[in-house]
């Protein structure tokens, strides 16, 4: 493992898209240190932000200088990174920790291995990411797992789990995996959802899947719906079993005995056949 | 000075057919002899004369606002980095205007025609293709759908019309007359088309779209432009269009006429479900037709961005995608459309597509009418011209590629059936001295005594795309802009132009005309010549 310790916050957001597992896999302590990072247009070294610690063999004691491949493939990272751009971006493998709070595009596009921030994200959060996890235990941005600006898709797979709120625009247009959000997420959840599963655990605030085209959106607090969304029926999902159970291995419990489930389908203005999941407690 | 020693020449113009000479430059110009300067050692290589597109779209408002739509296609596209002799840009699907420059002469492509400007936004094609380096440039000007133009058509005067046309080519600073889907685009104005040859144009009592074809054509030719018009046909993308495109051609004899991105021109059936190919009626019509020129407009599978005047036809392919759609009305002029579109080799439509530019390209027997283009950024982009080198050089190769199309495809095309495989010599003639002649660049697409000195030096390689990617050496006006594949001391290319003779006077008759039709001045209309980078003005 290697672990980042912020020493100098930078005056504007650092592009550091080579914190990532698959770049510092194999790479000498030394070379580490000098991989490039943009401050602005300013090409800099990594080690002008960032102490970089040597590497641990897994019986704890230090490192020689040429890391092994496996070893390499886990980053910590310490200190208040929210100017800290695209960390972990397109990740294929491995493990990142962020012991503080992480900066916009965190894991984007990445295709796999674990992400974990213990404070807030900003946005962009595994947008058009295909595999992986993230898990953020404060508050995340907008756009978590979304399509950026121009393109069809959002995230087409893989598993982001907010702790916290979120805010707008949250799985724009994803197309697979699941978002789980365990407070508040802002305006346009689900925007132009074309599949997938959105979670919202403490509920959304207004346009919650406006223009979404198929996909679920779960809500286990009552949400204003938009007037494209009509009723169809009260029931319990069987498929919600199953995401539960899956769910519930990843520390998120949504209920499946004591109530049901309310369904609407929509967007009708597009026309859509997404549906909205609304639960409600038995009384 | 430079010498090229022992390379395999192809220079179909000069009837040089593989023959192992010596080509000397001297001042920008093939020459006879040069007894100093650099020498290059081509022996074992091919030698062919610069590349000439006739029909692309590389610059100019409608391009721009493509670029704009489409920034999904701009974080995947290459990037150039700003390097000692190269600015920075990116490529892809519609490529910034420095990158343009370099991709077209890494490819050997030496002359480019933008084909579609009109005159309000010819300062903006004029700015861009300034910064669009090394490459020879030219433009079309958009006139099928010019209001002030259809009036005089209408009331039958003709002679008046042909005088504004030639006060609105020196206006634009521009080299020819474009035609796109004459009538139709006026007609979108009023959210309609124009399908129909011989009906009226919507909006007017008289004027059909056949009429416009053969007074555009008439002006053309009796101003006595070096490219004739320049024709993008009614009904381009439909099922069942050949009819119209049949009886277009009709309509022109007795004329020059160029047939703009024929590909889209050629389909049989009554909808989507029924498409298939008539590459053969038409290429029947055409080989029997002298006068008639026509680009490909081949489509290659992938990402494209459409971009045309063609507005009710892009609504259309708007809503057969529910993609993004943007529509540019061009006041009295013509209008424009830019839909990103994705040509899937699992989708019947799109087969056909493919198969039915390469089928022209094949069935055409006279490769010195029929000339290599995707309607870039249309069709597929200019970059991958190599991919259909190699595809009209290799039955075998597309045989294998056409078994992969879905099988309901197979019935509705003839591709499979096609055994004609282009030499070297036929590729030299449709990438470079076809398209040439057709333009009427006397100085382009040979590598005579007296021709610019644009001049290509590939590998010789059986893989027809890797040769034609990768030149080893292009040298433009004398220059050698790429050394052993590198871009390097990249200076600007030209700007051709044509200046008709036409009386003075007509300006009172339009500026009345104009000053109550246009948002703005008369005065500010034209194209100022010194906005025009490096242009060669030639007086017809």
């Amino acid at each position: 493992m290697i672990t980042l310790t912020l020493k100098q916050q930078p005056t504007v957001p650092l592009e550091a898209e080579n914190i990532c597992p698959d770049v510092v896999a194999g790479l000498t302590h030394d070379a580490v240190r000098a991989l490039p990072v943009y401050h602005g247009k300013r090409q800099c070294r990594l080690d002008e932000f960032f102490d970089v610690g040597q590497a641990f063999q897994p019986d704890g004691q230090a490192g020689k200088p040429n890391l092994r491949t496996d070893e390499a493939t886990e980053l910590e990272i310490h200190g208040d990174c929210s100017r800290v751009k695209w960390i972990g971006r397109g990740m294929t493998r491995g493990r990142i920790k962020v012991v503080g709070n992480a900066g916009m595009h965190l894991g984007s596009g990445m295709t796999g291995g674990v992400i974990e921030v213990t404070g807030n994200a900003s946005d962009w959060v595994g947008a058009e990411m295909k595999d992986g996890l993230i898990r953020i235990h404060g508050n995340a941005g907008g756009q978590v797992g979304a399509a950026y600006r121009g393109s069809l898709a959002g995230m087409a797979g893989g598993t982001i789990l907010i702790g916290g709120n979120a805010g707008l625009e949250v799985g724009m247009r994803m197309k697979r995996g699941i978002i789980a959000v365990g407070g508040v997420v802002r305006d346009f959840a689900g925007l132009q959802m074309k599949g997938g599963t959105l979670v919202l655990l403490g509920g959304a605030e207004i346009r919650t899947g406006a223009w979404m085209f198929r996909g679920t959106i779960v809500s286990l607090k009552p949400i204003k719906l938009l007037p494209t969304f009509s009723y169809s029926c009260e029931y319990e999902p069987s498929f919600l079993r199953i995401y539960a159970k899956h769910l519930r291995t990843l520390g998120v419990t949504i209920p499946i005995d004591g109530g049901m489930y309310q369904r609407f389908t929509g967007d009708t203005s597009l026309p859509g056949k997404g549906e909205i999941l609304v639960w409600q407690a038995q009384s | 000075m430079l010498r090229i020693i022992g390379g395999k020449v192809y220079d179909p113009a000069n009837n040089i057919n593989g023959v192992i000479k010596d080509i000397c430059i001297a001042n920008g110009k093939i020459v006879a002899d040069v007894d100093a300067g650099r020498t290059i050692d081509a022996t074992g290589r091919i030698v062919f004369p610069g590349g000439v597109d006739i029909h692309t779209h590389v610059a100019g408002a409608a391009l721009n606002f493509a670029r704009a739509m489409t920034p999904e296609n701009q974080r995947t596209a290459a990037k150039f980095m700003h390097t000692a002799d190269t600015r920075a840009g990116i490529g892809g699907p519609t490529p910034t205007t420095f990158a343009t420059g370099y991709l077209y002469a890494g490819m050997g492509y030496t002359t480019v025609v933008e084909a579609a400007v009109p005159i309000l936004s010819a300062k903006h094609t004029h700015e861009e293709l300034r910064d669009t380096p090394i490459v020879d440039k030219a433009c079309m000007l958009l006139m099928a759908n010019n209001e002030i133009v259809m009036d005089l058509l209408e009331a039958g005067d003709f002679e008046r019309a042909k005088q504004v046309v030639a006060w609105l080519i020196w206006a634009a600073k521009v080299y020819g007359v474009k035609a796109v889907n004459p009538g139709g685009v006026t007609a979108w104005k009023w959210g309609k088309d124009a399908k129909q040859l011989h009906e009226p144009v919507y909006g007017y009592n008289k004027i059909t779209p056949a009429q416009i074809i053969g007074g555009l054509a008439n002006i053309v030719d009796q101003l006595g432009l070096p490219h004739p018009v320049h024709l993008h046909c009614n009904n381009l993308g439909a099922p069942g269009n050949v009819a119209t495109t049949l009886e277009t051609m009709k309509v022109l004899e007795g004329n020059r006429a160029h047939m703009a991105h024929l590909q889209f021109h050629a389909y049989g059936g009554d909808d989507w479900h029924t498409m298939r190919s008539e590459a053969t009626q038409i290429a029947d019509y055409f080989n029997k037709h002298k006068n008639l020129t026509a680009d490909a407009g081949a489509v290659l599978f992938g990402n494209a961005v459409t971009i045309t005047a063609d507005g009710p036809w892009q609504h259309l392919l708007y809503q057969l995608t529910g993609r993004k759609w943007g529509n540019l009305d061009v006041e009295n002029e013509t209008g424009c459309g830019i839909v990103p579109y994705t040509y899937k080799g699992s989708n019947l439509v799109n087969a056909v597509q493919w198969a039915v530019g390469l089928e022209l390209l094949l069935l055409i027997d006279d490769p010195w009418r029929i000339f290599l283009t995707t309607d870039h950024p249309n069709g597929a982009c200019f970059w991958r011209y190599p991919e259909i080198i190699h595809l009209l050089m290799n039955a075998e190769v597309r045989k294998e590629r056409v078994k992969k199309l879905p099988a309901k495809a197979l019935s509705r095309i003839v591709l499979g059936d096609l055994d004609r495989q282009y030499s070297l010599y036929e590729i030299a003639i449709i990438t470079s001295a076809g398209p040439a002649r057709a333009l009427g660049m006397p100085n382009k697409g040979h590598l005579g005594v007296g021709a610019d000195a644009d001049v290509v030096i590939f590998n010789e390689n059986p893989d027809g795309e890797m040769m034609f990617r990768y030149p080893r050496y292009v040298i433009k006006a004398g220059e050698i802009v790429v050394e052993e594949g590198d871009i390097k001391n990249p200076h600007d290319g030209r700007e051709f132009i044509v200046k008709p003779t036409y009386d003075e006077k007509i300006e009172d008759y339009l500026k009345p005309v104009f000053q109550s039709q246009y948002t703005m001045s008369f005065e500010n209309y034209p194209v100022e010549l010194e906005r025009a980078h490096h242009a060669e003005v030639r007086p017809v």
